[in-house]
């Protein structure tokens, strides 16, 4: 598996970096990207062979659908994460959407569409405070962030009264998630690629894109140049918290209810989602594609690993095992380039 | 892009300043007067009362010593600081600049000193930054005009070197520079400011850039020229405005200005230029205490091979860029070299980090002594100790209540640190005397050989001449210092030896006695093959 990865990027990212060409770095980013995507073959490959179980339609149509949260969560912190920002507060921010969506739709009893709009609306809120903590009180991004998980968690408990709320008397809510717009596909997957075409839109072909990389790669640059980066970092921040009411909306739907518990922790697999798919932390580099395998990645492997009948103890060891991993390439590539 | 038509904002008076009669008088105005611009900082008053003006088709060069105000000038006329007091008008109008961008749409341009640019995007997003080029009502980039419109302002400007798509991050720190100035003359520009422009580049680029400003002139804008370099000002400048400690000194016309005459007003008094070191030891070729042989690293330095001698001050003179700081990160294991051997007193030694160079006695004095070498917000006693704490602890890591107090002492008194104690924050120190501090830390740790990279920026000249003697001082007692140094005068006066480096190779050695600045530049811009290698 390790030889798989390991020759082809070393070879030629000497070359780029011996001959400095121009896309040197271009190349070097794709490099970091195919690693990825190089790495989501292998693992498919490795538990297809495990076991026979693996690669049906069922079961990698379940693998989508387990990463369509974490997949849109990470897509928003993507972009916040390129500015070299950090959301701590997708997670419990996910969970108070979906609680939100749940008190419109079941204690209020409204239209469908006011439910979904109104989560969707509570994570546009909570990431446009975050993006004014940031941008005017200069808050550091994670101690912004932090605060909002914070409150989010504890709003989520207390708007729900610490109980779960069952959509199940809600016509249709369910089949946001799990309905099949396209037959043999759950809705949740179709949003995922809708979301991540929407981020990958974003990011590559609008101001705010350019914006993102730009105060990413060097803030003070970007501001005397003349771009009012207080005001695209609000920007960043509110579309990100777009992003995270939707991945309410999903969870409440597949879960077919707003569990006030759930929603802490997953902020960090999303994040490692983002880095995984070779976003750097220190900003001006990522892509959603990347994230996009990120988030596979990390889907297959706990699925694979359940069908293997690994203990989910130990799942969850082997992913903070992967995260080590993913990291570490991504500062010796730093490295090399210094 | 910008409309060509300035727009001209209410002036709204501020502070001390007084409404100007001359308001709508545009015959015969200078293209751009300031007047009475004043601007403090916490602790600093950066400018008093600063007057200066400059005419369409008109370069004129703006001098001073670090710290003269120059930059601070630069801030409040790109919008980047607001002033305290003044006025400033543009063709005649009293005009009050908001912010960089707007700035930038009253036509009045910077190109920073420093790297302004955002590495991972590419030359031709640096370049259009704020203002791109959109498609479908605004809603999307337009990459292919932004591309276009850039290879036209490429093509016009007749550089060659590198294309709109490339990434800023590949280009070397001079291509990068040219990037800088191609975005200052993408702007519709009426005022543009040139903050030492050319101390990246070659002497190729340089031409480059003095027949830009040709363009320019012959345009009708009027170009504000900073540079300490007086072959230059002699070339392309009309006038010479001179700034010190803040305030207005002078302005003579370039064709009658004497060299000698704007460096007096510039420092204050009169300095020797041809000052060189005194005491040079002739008996120490063979004393080396370190050897560098072909050192080289990934991505700048080439094969770099010199000697330090004992008691000897070896300066390092080269254009930004040229692997001078680089270099001294590789000896002292703060970069990984990929070739290369260092021996110390003969013996060669490994250093995989900074703490391996400390414990052979090399101490590395960095240009930030602010975030690198300084811990500002402790004492000055703690400081000093910083590097040698383990002298003071007892063997389970607890300090030593009261121990290396005499330390400290000892060096606050023979360096002569002007502190009101030791246990003064190191913060509200003056730079010549954090500087001090930092040489204490260096000393106290019983380091042979220091390097000391920019010893004298950022402090004034009183301070400056202080840390002379005290380098001079440190040789004579049998300390080595390897001296990074820009300042030519400061290379010229201090070192033993000098090296000179360009593209991150050693291009000449020069002894004190056989150099001069034109000697030291020549070696200095041998870096056209670097140009070539693409």
């Amino acid at each position: 598996m390790s030889e798989v990865k390991s020759v082809p990027r070393t070879e030629a990212s000497a070359d780029a970096v011996k001959r400095e060409s121009p896309g040197g770095s271009f190349l070097r980013q794709r490099l970091q990207q195919s690693l990825a995507f190089g790495t989501l073959i292998v693992l498919l490959a490795f538990f297809s062979l495990a076991s026979g179980n693996f690669f049906t339609w069922t079961n990698i149509s379940g693998i989508l659908l387990s990463t369509a949260v974490i997949g849109i969560l990470a897509f928003g912190t993507t972009l916040v994460i390129i500015t070299s920002g950090i959301d701590l507060s997708i997670g419990t921010g996910m969970t108070l959407c979906s609680v939100v969506t749940g008190l419109l739709l079941v204690n209020l009893q409204l239209p469908l569409f006011i439910g979904v709009l109104g989560g969707i609306a509570t994570g546009a809120l909570m990431g446009l405070i975050n993006g004014l903590n940031v941008s005017i009180l200069k808050l550091p991004p994670f101690i912004a962030t932090l605060a909002m998980m914070l409150i989010a968690q504890g709003l989520a408990l207390v708007l729900s009264g610490v109980r779960p709320i069952y959509f199940s008397k809600v016509q249709g809510f369910k089949d946001i998630a799990l309905g099949q717009l396209i037959p043999g596909l759950p809705n949740a997957v179709l949003i995922l690629v809708l979301t991540g075409i929407a981020a990958y839109l974003v990011l590559g072909k609008t101001l705010l894109g350019r914006y993102i990389f730009a105060i990413g790669s060097n803030e003070e640059a970007t501001k005397i140049s003349g771009v009012n980066t207080g005001k695209w970092k609000i920007l960043v921040y509110t579309v990100a918290g777009i992003f995270t009411g939707v991945a309410g909306v999903v969870i409440a739907a597949r879960l077919d209810s707003a569990q006030p518990q759930l929603g802490s922790g997953y902020e960090l697999q999303a994040i490692a989602a983002v880095i995984i798919g070779g976003t750097s932390l220190l900003g001006g580099r990522g892509s959603v594609l990347g994230t996009l395998i990120g988030a596979l990645i990390m889907s297959v492997l706990i699925n694979g690993l359940r069908i293997m009948s690994v203990q989910t103890e130990w799942q969850t060891v082997v992913v903070g095992i992967v995260i080590l991993v993913a990291v570490f390439t991504d500062s010796l590539r730093r490295r090399r380039e210094a | 892009m910008l409309p060509a038509v300035v727009q001209i904002h209410e002036y709204r008076p501020q502070g001390t300043s007084v409404i100007s009669e001359e308001v709508g008088e545009t015959v015969g105005e200078p293209l751009l007067k300031v007047e009475g611009i004043s601007k403090s900082f916490p602790g600093v008053q950066a400018l008093s009362d600063v007057h200066f003006d400059v005419n369409k088709g008109e370069v004129i060069a703006l001098v001073g010593e670090n710290g003269a105000g120059k930059s601070s000038l630069m801030k409040i006329l790109s919008g980047i600081y607001q002033k305290d007091a003044g006025t400033i008008y543009l063709e005649g109008v009293p005009v009050q600049i908001d912010g960089p961008r707007h700035a930038q749409e009253l036509g009045i341009i910077i190109v920073h000193q420093e790297m302004n640019l955002m590495s991972h995007l590419t030359v031709a997003q640096n370049i259009y930054i704020g203002r791109e080029p959109r498609r479908l009502g605004g809603l999307l980039l337009d990459e292919k005009k932004l591309n276009r419109q850039t290879a036209e302002l490429l093509g016009r400007l007749g550089i060659k070197e590198f294309a709109p798509t490339d990434l800023v991050e590949n280009l070397t720190v001079a291509k990068q520079q040219m990037v800088e100035i191609a975005k200052a003359l993408s702007f519709d520009a009426k005022v543009v400011i040139m903050d030492e422009p050319t101390s990246a580049l070659t002497t190729s680029e340089t031409e480059t850039l003095f027949r830009l400003i040709g363009d320019l002139r012959d345009r009708g804008v009027g170009v504000i020229y900073i540079s300490h370099r007086m072959e230059e000002l002699k070339r392309i400048t009309d006038r010479i405005t001179i700034l010190r400690d803040g305030k207005y000194i002078a302005t003579m016309d370039t064709a009658t200005a004497s060299q000698h005459e704007v460096i007096k007003l510039m420092v204050g008094r009169e300095i020797d230029e041809n000052a060189r070191p005194e005491n040079v030891r002739r008996d120490n070729v063979d004393d080396v205490v370190l050897r560098v042989e072909n050192l080289s690293t990934r991505k700048l330095l080439k094969d770099v091979s010199f000697e330090l001698r004992r008691g000897e001050i070896l300066g390092f003179s080269g254009l930004m860029g040229a692997g001078r700081t680089e270099l001294a990160r590789a000896i002292i294991g703060a970069d990984r070299m990929t070739e290369g051997r260092i021996f110390v007193n003969g013996k060669e030694v490994k250093i995989g980090q900074p703490a391996d160079a400390v414990k052979h006695g090399i101490g590395y004095l960095s240009e930030d002594r602010k975030s690198l070498g300084l811990l500002l917000d402790r004492d000055v006693n703690t400081n000093i100790l910083l590097s040698s704490l383990g002298n003071y602890t007892n063997p389970v890591g607890f300090m030593k209540a009261g121990s290396g107090k005499g330390t400290s002492q000892k060096y606050i008194d023979s360096l002569r640190i002007k502190t009101p104690s030791m246990f003064a924050t190191t913060k509200n120190l003056s730079g010549g005397n954090q500087q001090k501090v930092v040489i204490a830390k260096w000393l106290a740790r019983d380091c042979d050989i220091l390097i000391f990279d920019e010893p004298t920026r950022g402090i004034d000249i009183g301070a400056k001449e202080e840390i002379y003697r005290l380098l001079n001082d440190l040789v004579a007692r049998g300390k080595s210092i390897i001296m990074i140094s820009s300042e030519l005068p400061e290379v010229l006066r201090l070192s033993h030896r000098i090296m000179v480096m360009a593209g991150g190779r050693i291009t000449g050695e020069i002894d004190s006695d056989g150099a001069d600045q034109a000697k030291i530049m020549d070696y200095a811009t041998r870096v056209e093959q670097q140009g070539a290698e693409k």
